[in-house]
């Protein structure tokens, strides 16, 4: 009994000493903290990584010098390695040791889903921007959870539609075979169905996975017009890659679902020419996109991707709402994140549904021949906008019970 | 026995003022790690069989206790118990089949059994796959204490823990125990006199699968979650490296193998992927230099300084 005692007193006098904790509609502590959390060293790390860091300090940067608050914002950052365990462990800690007030970023599906849980039990909010699993807005979903930049939902939308469109009407998967990949490959055949396609079968790989052979050549046996890609970051680069080694792409036709311009930049245009994928975000789009990613890029020497570029969008609109409710609890951030519309470089009157989706443009583009591509980094052509309503999954299929209310 | 019994203070000492001086959950994690090298100890310190498997057991009792709890809406006490029942099962199931071989083709056995669970884990649909198990609710111990509070939560593990390594204790310094070394020394001799090396053999593996169990299945009821890193091969090598650099065939020795691997692993997380080449090189200047690990080096120090314990 003697420890629980002493614990009681100590958590007592501590509560006595700090009187930040008695009320709730300040600013603990007088900062706001923000812990990007994201994947530094593995499969991910172009498309968010050490970028995602930098565009997440941008954010706190540009909102401190524009909008003066009254509070200071810290920013610290970890490398999940993509692994659910040490991600929820590492935000757990942030929250009880750092008083971590949002975690940003969090590529991976299965890391988002762990530390969404964990910051909605300690009431903190989540902005996900790297995952793209529609389980994080649906059966999943929770109060305290920002999904940003994309999800497979939206993907296919673009791009699935503009393949079948051009002929590609049977298709074979090869899918990353964890939550992520089985989403995007369950919404992208139901696009490919609806717009008339037909789907011959899926094969599975391990995540992450290096060697694409035999998957590849089941796809190729299946006869299929196009191989959906239902994967990302490195293993789209490696699976397009070991297709041209094996003589399957100029006869059968891939279609990254989710491709990333540090894939397109990776790979080279000669090896992705005229595919067609969907995006959030892209530098070169009009003057407001074109001025931040000049900035970002002379940090970083890279052209962000719409995850780094959803990151600044995500932290810069959460730290607003915090100073308009003049407080970092998170039902009041939420409430005000919610009630405001988007309107920054990333997103034109983005909305936060109840359900944590922010519904904004999606952009269909097609890669540049090399011989279209002027200057380093002109890679796509924007060939379609798809609107917000259309691209994000409707209100009346959503499965979250938030949406019900 | 004196030094014994001073260990045992300094342990339950350390374990009750620790969550005041570092993060409770991480002490939480230690304890966890510190019980699951104990049980693993027994087999390889005390019986010479090194096992390569063992994440299997701490694995597969933590999805256990994770869906018993989640799905099945048991309380920690069942899910704990279900869990290490589980890994006891395993353990038999495991220790029958390998036990049949020593040396190199034992460890290779119980890595490929362990494989084969690995990826059950993967694909069964009640693992979460790749996500894990997650929101596991930690629950209230006997109805009547809420464990979402971490210091309830931290004093029941450290019980938890002092449990299982009294069990060990008692298996080490039992004639059960002097068997066991005997087998250790040499098994023929242990045959001629009489005993049924095998049947000791897979006593103690099956005990140190449940203890294992019992260490997998408190850790998900602390992060509240089961994921893949624990039932993957990686986790067997982790638990050979704490024994071997705590000491292994020493009783101690494991539990401060385990806090220094943690710890580093905690304290050590901006390093990034430095860690595992940290831990590397660790591990052999632990090979080359003291073979007996910290405490069994710390032992011969104090046997040759004079002091009598």
């Amino acid at each position: 009994m003697k420890p629980r005692i002493l614990a009681s007193a100590i958590a007592a006098a501590a509560l006595a000493a700090h009187p930040m904790l008695a009320q709730s509609a300040t600013i603990s502590d007088g900062v706001v903290k923000l812990g990007v959390l994201t994947d530094m060293s593995g499969t991910y790390s172009d498309l968010a990584g050490p970028g995602a860091v930098e565009a997440t300090r941008m954010a706190i940067e540009d909102f401190i010098a524009n909008e003066k608050p009254d509070f200071k914002v810290e920013m610290v950052s970890a490398d999940h390695q993509n692994k659910a365990d040490i991600s929820a462990n590492k935000a757990r800690e942030w929250i009880d040791t750092a008083q971590v007030d949002a975690i940003v970023d969090l590529v991976t599906t299965s890391t988002a889903l762990a530390v969404m849980k964990v910051a909605n039990e300690k009431n903190r909010i989540s902005l996900v921007t790297g995952a793209g699993s529609t389980p994080i807005t649906n059966e999943q979903c929770n109060d305290t959870t920002v999904h940003w930049a994309y999800d497979t939902y939206s993907l296919p939308v673009g791009t699935a539609k503009a393949v079948v469109q051009q002929g590609g009407k049977t298709w074979y998967f090869i899918t990353a075979d964890y939550a992520f990949g089985h989403s995007l490959e369950k919404n992208t055949a139901d696009v490919v169905k609806k717009s008339g396609g037909k789907v011959l079968g899926s094969v599975r790989h391990p995540f992450p996975g290096s060697d694409f052979s035999s998957f590849l050549l089941s796809a190729q046996a299946s006869g299929a017009q196009v191989i959906g890609l239902a994967n990302a970051g490195n293993d789209t680069i490696n699976s397009i890659k070991q297709a041209r080694e094996f003589g399957i792409t100029p006869k059968q036709s891939l279609a990254g679902l989710l491709m990333f311009i540090s894939d397109v930049h990776s790979l080279g245009l000669d090896a992705t020419a005229g595919m067609y994928l969907t995006t959030g975000f892209y530098w070169d789009r009009n003057d407001e996109t074109r001025a931040w990613s000049k900035r970002y890029f002379d940090k970083m020497k890279r052209m962000p991707t719409m995850v780094q570029a959803g990151d600044y969008s995500a932290v810069y609109h959460y730290l607003k709402a915090v100073k308009s409710a003049g407080t970092d609890e998170a039902k009041a951030v939420m409430a005000k994140m919610r009630a405001t519309p988007v309107n920054d470089f990333f997103a034109k009157n983005g909305q936060v549904r109840a359900d944590g989706r922010m519904v904004h443009d999606m952009y269909l583009a097609q890669v540049k021949k090399p011989s279209e591509s002027k200057y380093p980094w002109d890679y796509y052509h924007i060939r379609q906008v798809i609107p917000g309503a259309e691209a994000y999954i409707p209100a009346a299929e959503s499965t979250c019970p938030l949406m019900k209310k | 026995m004196k030094g014994k019994h001073i260990g045992w203070i300094v342990l339950i000492v350390l374990g009750l003022v620790a969550p005041f001086l570092v993060y409770p959950v991480l002490v939480m994690k230690i304890l966890c790690f510190a019980l699951f090298a104990c049980a693993f100890n027994l087999l390889l310190g005390y019986t010479g069989l090194l096992s390569f498997g063992h994440a299997a057991f701490l694995g597969w009792a933590g999805y256990t206790c994770g869906y018993a709890m989640k799905e099945l809406g048991l309380s920690p006490e069942l899910g704990l118990l279900a869990g290490t029942a589980t890994a006891a099962v395993l353990g038999f199931v495991f220790g029958s089949l390998a036990i049949r071989r020593s040396g190199i083709y034992f460890a290779m056995v119980t890595l490929a059994l362990a494989q084969l669970v690995y990826f059950l884990a993967l694909q069964f649909p009640f693992t979460g796959g790749e996500d894990g198990l997650q929101g596991v609710p930690r629950g209230r111990l006997f109805g009547l204490v809420d464990l979402a509070d971490t210091m309830n939560m931290y004093y029941f593990v450290l019980a938890v823990f002092l449990g299982g390594f009294w069990v060990i204790d008692r298996a080490i310094h039992s004639p059960f125990g002097q068997v066991l070394k005997a087998i250790r020394e040499n098994e023929p001799r242990a045959i001629s006199l009489g005993y049924d090396v095998d049947r000791y053999k897979l006593l103690a593996f099956v005990l140190s699968a449940a203890l294992s169990g019992l260490a997998g299945a408190t850790k998900t009821l602390v992060f509240q979650l089961a994921s893949l890193t624990d039932v993957h091969w990686h986790m067997s090598g982790e638990i050979v490296l704490m024994t071997l650099l705590g000491g292994m065939g020493t009783v101690f020795g494991p539990i401060v193998g385990a806090t220094v691997v943690v710890g580093l692993q905690n304290y050590g997380a901006e390093l990034g992927q430095w860690v595992s080449v940290l831990t590397g090189v660790i591990f052999v200047i632990c090979v080359l230099a003291f073979r007996r690990g910290i405490v069994g080096e710390l032992a011969v120090l104090i046997r040759r300084s004079g002091i009598r314990m």
